[in-house]
């Protein structure tokens, strides 16, 4: 556990080194090694740390590492007195970061293996760029986890913001990526403001940063049920900071266009690490919440209404990565619906699985969309489970996961989520059990039209045969005659980087199973869909809820006085075994009502999978006859409820026009200005110039002229000739010395 | 015979002087007024020769000696300054000489 410094550090020198070195001398198989190296180291080391975190009994299972002082300490003013503010560099592992950690370094390290073969179509120093950028995001990211204040946390909240934008865009000569890597910063931008604000604001009411300090104050401090107290601003605004980085209304807008990024980035950025960020910043800070009710309302009611809306738009896209980016965030949606009705173990617990199935699915996808060199319209697929065995059972094994269907890890923590809600509020529950519904539709939706059925893609025979056809696969195009979809494809080659790599490409020989580097990542995801769930079985099931209690010690404050008075206070709304005898018998149900509770959601799952069935495997006309009937709620569904066009007409638009309200203000006003001086120093300068040459100038001249004209009988004398002056000299001393001889 | 009285010297030495600076006056060649100046300063000359011998003082050929060396130097300058005028306008004439006129 003393090297945990180190689990970051080792993604951090890949990074250096890819980056300053790969991109112009490695090779492929270089900075791919080098890059899944660096991952695997951190991984075991990962490994060895979380056992040495388990062999410590459960109430002492913190380790602190300070790797040395950021901001030396310098008196501030906060709330009640004048604080030290100080910022060590500070890792810190405890239950909750310790399963972080391994989500990030295991799933990483996969999706690290798995990217050398997906990427291999990448010239080598775009492959190296690629794999220094994911190697910088896993640094960001265990950075971002291992944090133990809110500063150094947000180092890492900033990195991953960062690396996301440089992923998405990854493939910068188009212009979708690169907008959409914009869209993604900035909109997380605005999340990261109200984080900062909360910062602040924690900061100055307890006077310090680190966590654990600010839970054990908080812990210590009355609830705030009756109204918004300082506790419930801090608390929203840290919120606000989490729906920007983990996509929740209103701030989703930017994980479905950030699709554009390749798709392991997908699988590693946008499904399984950072976009959970958020909601494992709301676990960090979970005695804050649990001491802000109203807060956690607004939390679980944000998260509900993401996962319906979401797992609405869900139903109806035909973009295989675009159905799975829209399950992330209505899954994001359910993490948050836990967090907010208190149950922040089930959160976690459900990140945990997720990162599992949705990481899977992805890279499924990116299989599949390697398998058919580009396409991702789900409709040109079809019949693909005989072309890609392996491929179709793991993703399979997701998708039973992800529908909820047992014994699978989805199940589990979904179930859980759903009791808990059930618990607090019906009414979330009801959104929950709606969502699992449509989310075992539409995923059943996504396996049908990909495996099942017939092939409707382009035929390859016609690809491989004319000179041209192969030209234009070599490129990246997927087939000559395939005008549509032109803007979502270009997956797995592109542009400029192609042309480079043009020699390694390779003609499309029709769907095909992906190399070994793909599958056998998909495989040992597949695993930890499978048995992932195992450690949170509910005692109802007879199972101990393994993970519930071992992170319940990161949700709690630590001294004994602030538990007191937490578990005094907390008559409801806290959720743990530290007030577990405390809420047991208002709060549980019957072991026969959570059983029934399962059953409930299990047959929900079932009428998804036996819905989708009848629409897109047996009734394949059906959908079609819907939309058309439903038009307007199809199209509603379809363009995502016009969020994008809102923010356009709104925000953008907005921003736009006061761009250009102060731009004109800028030319008529400041430039106004600025051009009127300089007119009025030219108009002043022409009188000045005026007064100058006329009456100044005039002056000199007039003395000029005066001694010129003057001069005009005098200047006869001077005619330089020396005898007239010599003469002039003899008459002048003849005159005088007459004059003398006269005058005597 | 009359004896030769300071008159005389002072009649020759006006009669010399006036020749000079008519010289001066009316020659147009440079070298000729350059002569006419050696006549007047030598005009000079004797009227101080002249005195000295009358006043029975010494002092007033030192000054003539002074008055010849003068001389000789002020010819040495002035035909430099001819040599120099003749090259750049190729005549003697002083007429040409006018170029510190207004």
């Amino acid at each position: 556990m003393r090297f945990i410094w180190l689990i970051p550090l080792l993604p951090a020198a890949g990074a250096l080194v890819n980056g300053l070195f790969g991109i112009r001398w490695f090779s492929r198989t270089v900075s791919g090694l080098l890059a899944c190296a660096t991952m695997a180291g951190a991984l075991g080391l990962s490994l060895w740390a979380f056992s040495e975190l388990l062999g410590l009994p459960a109430d002492a299972r913190v380790h602190d590492v300070v790797l040395g002082h950021w901001i030396p300490p310098m008196a501030l003013q906060t709330a009640h007195d004048i604080g030290m503010f100080q910022v060590p560099w500070q890792f810190r592992l405890d239950p909750l970061s310790g399963v972080m950690i391994l989500v990030v370094t295991g799933v990483g390290f996969l999706i690290h293996v798995y990217s050398t073969a997906y990427m291999k179509d990448e010239a080598p120093g775009g492959y190296a760029r690629f794999f220094s950028y994911l190697n910088l995001f896993c640094f960001f990211m265990l950075v971002l986890v291992l944090g133990a204040n809110f500063l150094v946390m947000f180092v890492g909240w900033e990195g991953v913001g960062l690396c996301s934008y440089l992923l998405i865009g990854f493939w910068y000569e188009k212009k979708s990526a690169s907008d959409a890597g914009k869209k993604a910063f900035i909109t997380n931008r605005i999340g990261d403001w109200g984080f900062i604000l909360g910062m602040f604001l924690v900061f100055f009411t307890f006077g310090t940063l680190d966590f654990r300090a600010v839970a054990d104050a908080a812990g210590a401090m009355p609830i705030e049920s009756a109204g918004f107290g300082v506790l419930s601003i801090i608390c929203l605004t840290l919120f606000i900071g989490a729906t920007g980085k983990s996509a929740q209304i209103p701030l989703h807008v930017w994980l479905p266009d950030a699709m554009e990024g390749p798709t392991p980035v997908s699988a590693l950025i946008h499904a399984a690490t950072m976009v959970t960020a958020g909601v494992y910043m709301v676990a960090r800070n979970a005695v804050l919440f649990q001491h802000a009710p109203h807060v956690m309302q607004i939390v679980a009611i944000v998260g509900a209404l993401t996962a319906l809306m979401a797992a609405t738009i869900g139903l109806v896209q035909n973009d295989i990565k675009r159905v799975l980016a829209y399950s992330t965030v209505s899954q994001l949606g359910y993490m948050f619906l836990a967090t907010g009705v208190g149950a922040f173990a089930a959160g976690i617990f459900h990140l945990m699985t997720h990162a599992f199935f949705k990481a899977l699915l992805f890279l499924g996808s990116g299989s599949v969309i390697h398998a058919m060199a580009g396409e991702q319209d789900m409709q040109k697929m079809g019949g693909l489970r005989k072309y890609m065995p392996v491929t179709f059972v793991t993703m399979m094994i997701g998708t039973l996961a992800i529908a909820g269907i047992p014994p699978l890890a989805g199940f589990f923590s979904k179930d859980e989520i759903l009791y808990q809600s059930f618990l607090n509020n019906r009414f979330l529950w009801l959104i929950g059990a709606v969502t699992a519904l449509l989310t075992a539709f539409y995923m059943f939706r996504l396996i049908l039209l990909t495996f099942y059925g017939t092939y409707r893609g382009a035929p390859w025979a016609r690809v491989a045969a004319p000179a041209a056809a192969m030209e234009a696969a070599a490129h990246g195009v997927r087939h000559p005659l395939d005008g549509q979809a032109q803007k979502d494809d270009h997956e797995v080659s592109h542009g400029a980087a192609d042309v480079r790599a043009a020699g390694h490409a390779h003609a499309w020989h029709g769907p095909h199973e992906s190399p070994r580097a793909m599958t056998v990542p998909l495989m040992a995801l597949a695993v930890g869909a499978i048995v992932a769930g195992f450690l949170g079985i509910p005692q109802a099931l007879k199972g101990a809820n393994t993970i519930e209690h071992f992170l319940a010690p990161s949700f709690e404050s630590h001294t004994a006085a602030a538990r007191e008075a937490g578990a005094g206070a907390a008559a409801g709304a806290e959720h743990g075994p530290g007030a577990a005898a405390a809420e047991e018998g208002a709060h549980h149900l019957s072991t026969a009502g959570e059983l029934g509770l399962m059953v409930l959601s299990v047959l929900i799952a079932v009428a998804g999978v036996l819905a989708a069935r009848r629409f897109y495997f047996t009734h394949p006309e059906l959908p079609d006859r819907l939309a058309a009937r439903w038009r307007g709620a199809h199209a509603l569904l379809f363009n995502k409820y016009y969020v994008d066009e809102l923010y356009d007409a709104t925000a953008i638009k907005g921003t736009v026009a006061g761009g250009r309200g102060l731009w004109t203000f800028d030319r008529v006003v400041i430039d106004g200005a600025v051009d009127g001086s300089g007119w009025l120093t030219r108009v002043s300068a022409w009188g000045s110039h005026m007064f100058d040459k006329h009456v100044v100038d005039g002056l000199v001249n007039l003395v000029g002229w005066i001694a010129e004209e003057g001069s005009f009988f005098v200047r006869r004398l001077q005619t330089g000739l020396v005898q007239n002056y010599a003469l002039l000299m003899v008459v002048g001393v003849f005159a005088f010395l007459t004059l003398y001889l006269v005058a005597r | 015979m009359t004896p030769i009285t300071p008159y005389h010297y002072l009649v020759l030495s006006a009669a010399l002087f006036m020749l000079g600076v008519i010289g001066v006056m009316t020659r147009r060649n440079i070298i000729i007024i350059f002569m006419s100046i050696e006549l007047m300063l030598n005009a000079v000359n004797i009227n101080l020769a002249a005195f000295s011998q009358q006043l029975h003082n010494a002092v007033g050929q030192v000054f003539a000696i002074f008055v010849v060396a003068v001389a000789a130097a002020e010819a040495a300058i002035g035909l430099g300054i001819i040599l120099a005028f003749y090259r750049n306008k190729e005549t003697l004439n002083i007429d040409e000489m006018n170029i510190l006129r207004w």
